[in-house]
């Protein structure tokens, strides 16, 4: 077997093993230079980013692929002597997941790229570099594992991980009070979810998600698991009512870390997308679940926005408003889910309704990431976030208004950006749903537009300050980053079509289709 | 009666814990609620799958007589995953402990005070 | 800040007993009930009761804390990399590529009364053995720097 055909027949496994070889090679590394952990980070992210590429296009061309653990080769997933159960643990990747890994692909590169440079004048970076990589390692986890175990236990690597960095700056105080919240509420949502995890064992007697789908039914136990397991991982992406922790968090991170943060939010809300399509499926009663959730998202929209509205702190501004973007993603999926049962609406509205949610995941990963990183930016050069003392940087710092700008009109929905293609997909499909959350979700879109006009006027415009006059540009390195998730921004927005055909559409289908995820691992049965 | 024993504590401790976690100020007492919850859950999964007169699953102390079958002595044993899955989670809260501890730590060398109601110096 | 009488002639004379069962428990993982992680941490429990009944300054001075912090590192990397030598058998990550080859650990579990042989059981005692060095000096230096802390926040903010 060729080297080629060996990354390409164990893509599935390397993923996994390539950051976590990383982590712990980076502290080793550390002591002999920094040059040299510089160089080995940010290659091992490119080579988790090039395998990750390279399992989106096999699913693209196999299907479903199922990759078993501990065994002589990856497609043994039922040993012979069992029964007809699978024991093992294994990794299960379908469009959707091959979708999530591409937006973790695309975040991780454009942050890692940008931390080089903002960071290079803390202590203790052997640490950070270590806990992006186990941060990283927990999110591609979550996304490719097939096993629900397994699921809670990268769940629980990435929430660590996040509250070592949320921490690393100590500011006083500030960040490790942050911090201190955002571990208690992981630590409360991992426990609840062990709690639906262990229900769903000792009833069914399986760990494996395609295992435990094929033999659910509707008990007073399962309805508890559901709950448990729905309600901890909307608590971890930051939706209404459980969003406290979200601006604290995302507002006292260091730059780049936000911008991951950003994204292990939309995974965990791809976990609680997997538990309620794959793993119950069919047992649910669609329409009411489907209206809970488009009520949890018409809510996160609408307080995320009239909250951003007073804020005096850039990122926590922009923190409210990744809370207002996730009730978009909530409103469009929970519309598809909620006409599961009726196929001929399900075929003429519903896809589109969840192929607009599931495209802004990726678009809210980019534009997001671009607007926190700007924001990042601004406070390396002047060393405050409140909005009130700055003014006049669009004189001294030109390439990050232009960055700024290109973010403030994606998240506003303006053409030719990719915020509006996802936008209107949302606003059509929902208007035949319902015309009233429509009308609700185009109102909260002016709002979100009106608050960034007021941040990039508060920012960029005016004369110059004195006490600003001898700030510079942004270094390179953070310009690279931020270039790359806007010329993100730029192509998705020019050619949406051809992105919704080619990543959206399959994993729209990919999510409704239970009998495939079964029958790939327990054998078309 | 006697084997939902271990079902009726874990939900009282689980009561207890979070009665500390909403009604106390001091941020240690807070942590400590945390972890007498995870201890219930880990009384939870390791009670899952007991077999009434089963035996320890260890390989060295299978009643294995000339005349038995090994499959019929591995089935008299108590299953073993939810024993692999409770480790896990003693590990995952061993982890998670020693974190807010050391946060704790630096809030009261930064702050000056453990009242959690002091500490919320973040508002808006 | 030194302990009573007591304490102190009990750090003396248990020390050598807790290492020597924490050894036992890591190394006869694959026999009985034990393993990486739970020998880990008995190990360094004994280490820690010398930190608690002597003065926290005497017991740093004789630790090297970056040391334990290389083999923290160099016990996981080890433990990564037999996981990776699989690939070499055309394997999938972390199979045991042990079992049933004539190098040692190369058979499998007897199973049964008998009175537990350690040449056995695949790469599980290889993940034993230095999944423990890890636990070890990975709790020592939690232990330490906690420590620390507390000895640097009562002489300055």
């Amino acid at each position: 077997m060729t080297f080629a055909q060996f990354i390409y027949y164990n893509s599935p496994a390397l993923i996994i093993a390539i950051p976590l070889l990383a982590a712990f090679l980076t502290l080793v590394f550390g002591r002999i230079s920094s040059m040299l952990r510089n160089i080995w980070v940010v290659l091992s992210l490119v080579a988790t980013a090039i395998v990750g590429l390279i399992i989106a296009y096999r699913v693209s061309i196999e299907g479903i692929i199922i990759y078993t653990f501990g065994v002589g080769s990856p497609g043994m997933a039922i040993p012979v002597d069992s029964g007809g159960i699978p024991v093992r643990i294994l990794f299960e990747i379908d469009a959707m997941s091959s979708f999530m890994i591409i937006t973790l692909s695309i975040a991780t590169l454009a942050a890692i790229i940008y931390s080089i440079a903002s960071d290079a004048k803390s202590t203790g970076r052997d640490n950070f570099y270590a806990l992006f990589l186990l941060l990283t390692l927990g999110g591609y986890g979550i996304i490719c594992t097939g096993d629900i175990f397994n699921f809670f236990v990268f769940f629980e690597i990435s929430s660590l991980a996040s509250a070592g960095l949320i921490a690393y700056r100590i500011e006083k105080g500030f960040a490790v009070e942050a911090a201190l919240k955002y571990a208690v509420i992981s630590t409360i949502a991992g426990i609840m979810v062990l709690i639906g995890v262990a229900v769903l064992y000792g009833e069914y007697d399986a760990l494996n998600i395609a295992m435990l789908a094929q033999s659910i039914h509707w008990t007073f136990l399962d309805k508890f698991a559901l709950v448990l397991l729905l309600s901890a991982l909307l608590m971890k992406c930051g939706a209404v009512p459980m969003h406290f922790w979200t601006p604290d968090s995302y507002s006292l991170a260091p730059g780049s870390i936000t911008a991951i943060l950003v994204v292990a939010s939309q995974v965990s809300l791809y976990g609680a997308f997997r538990v309620i399509f794959t793993l119950y499926g069919v047992v649910i009663n669609a329409f009411t679940f489907g209206w809970i959730i488009i009520i949890l998202g018409v809510l996160s929209m609408v307080v995320g926005v009239t909250m951003a509205i007073p804020q005096k702190d850039v990122k926590r501004l922009m923190a409210y408003h990744a809370i207002s973007q996730t009730g978009y993603m909530l409103l469009g999926v929970g519309v598809g889910f909620a006409l599961l049962g009726d196929k001929a609406l399900l075929d003429s509205i519903g896809y589109m309704a969840m192929e607009g949610g599931i495209f802004h995941i990726i678009n809210h990963a980019m534009y997001k990431g671009l607007l926190f990183l700007t924001a990042g930016a601004i406070f390396y050069r002047i060393g405050t976030r409140n909005l009130n003392k700055m003014g006049g940087l669009g004189h001294n710092m030109k390439y990050t208004m232009i960055f700024f700008v290109i973010g403030a009109l994606a998240i506003a929905g303006i053409p030719p950006f990719n915020g509006f293609a996802s936008k209107l997909m949302i606003y059509e499909s929902v208007f035949l749903f319902n015309p009233f959350l429509a009308v609700i979700a185009m109102v909260v879109s002016i709002l979100t537009l009106a608050s960034f006009v007021k941040v990039f006027h508060s920012i960029f415009m005016g004369p110059k300050l004195p006490e600003y006059a001898h700030v510079k540009e942004a270094p390179p390195m953070m310009l690279i980053g931020m270039g790359l998730l806007a010329a993100g921004v730029i192509l998705f927005g020019l050619f949406p079509q051809q992105v919704v055909d080619l990543i959206v559409s399959p994993a729209a289908h990919a999510l409704v289709n239970q009998q495939a995820y079964i029958s790939a691992v327990m054998g078309g049965a | 009666m006697i084997l939902n024993f271990p079902f009726i504590t874990m939900v009282l401790v689980t009561i207890i814990g979070l009665c500390i976690i909403l009604f106390r100020k001091n941020l240690l007492k807070v942590i400590m609620g945390i972890s007498l919850i995870e201890s219930a859950m880990n009384l939870f999964i390791v009670a899952l799958d007991f077999k009434e007169g089963g035996i320890a699953p260890i390989f060295t102390l299978a009643p294995l007589e000339p005349g038995v079958e090994p499959a019929a002595a591995a089935s008299a044993m108590v299953l073993p995953v939810p024993q692999a899955l409770c480790l896990t989670s003693i590990v995952i809260a061993v982890a998670t402990g020693a974190l807010m501890l050391s946060f704790a730590m630096l809030i009261y060398r930064k702050y000056g005070t453990l009242d959690i109601s002091k500490i919320s110096r973040l508002n808006g | 800040m030194r302990m009573s009488k007591i304490v102190t002639i009990t750090a003396d004379l248990l020390p050598p007993f807790i290492l020597a069962f924490g050894l036992y428990v890591i190394a006869h993982g694959h026999l009985t009930p034990g393993g990486g992680f739970q020998g880990g941490a008995v190990t360094a429990t004994g280490l820690l009761l010398m930190i608690v009944a002597y003065s926290y300054k005497d017991i740093a001075k004789a630790i090297r804390q970056d040391r334990f912090k290389l083999y923290e590192s160099l016990g996981l990397i080890i433990v990564i990399g037999v996981g990776y030598i699989a690939f070499l058998y055309g394997a999938t990550f972390f199979t045991n590529w042990l079992v049933n080859t004539p190098l040692p650990f190369g058979t499998y579990v007897p199973f049964g009364p008998n009175p537990g042989d350690l040449n056995t059981g695949g790469t599980m005692p290889l993940y034993n053995i230095f999944v423990g060095v890890e636990v070890f000096c990975g709790l020592t230096i939690v232990v330490l720097y906690m420590l620390s802390g507390l000895e640097e926040g009562e002489g300055s903010s």
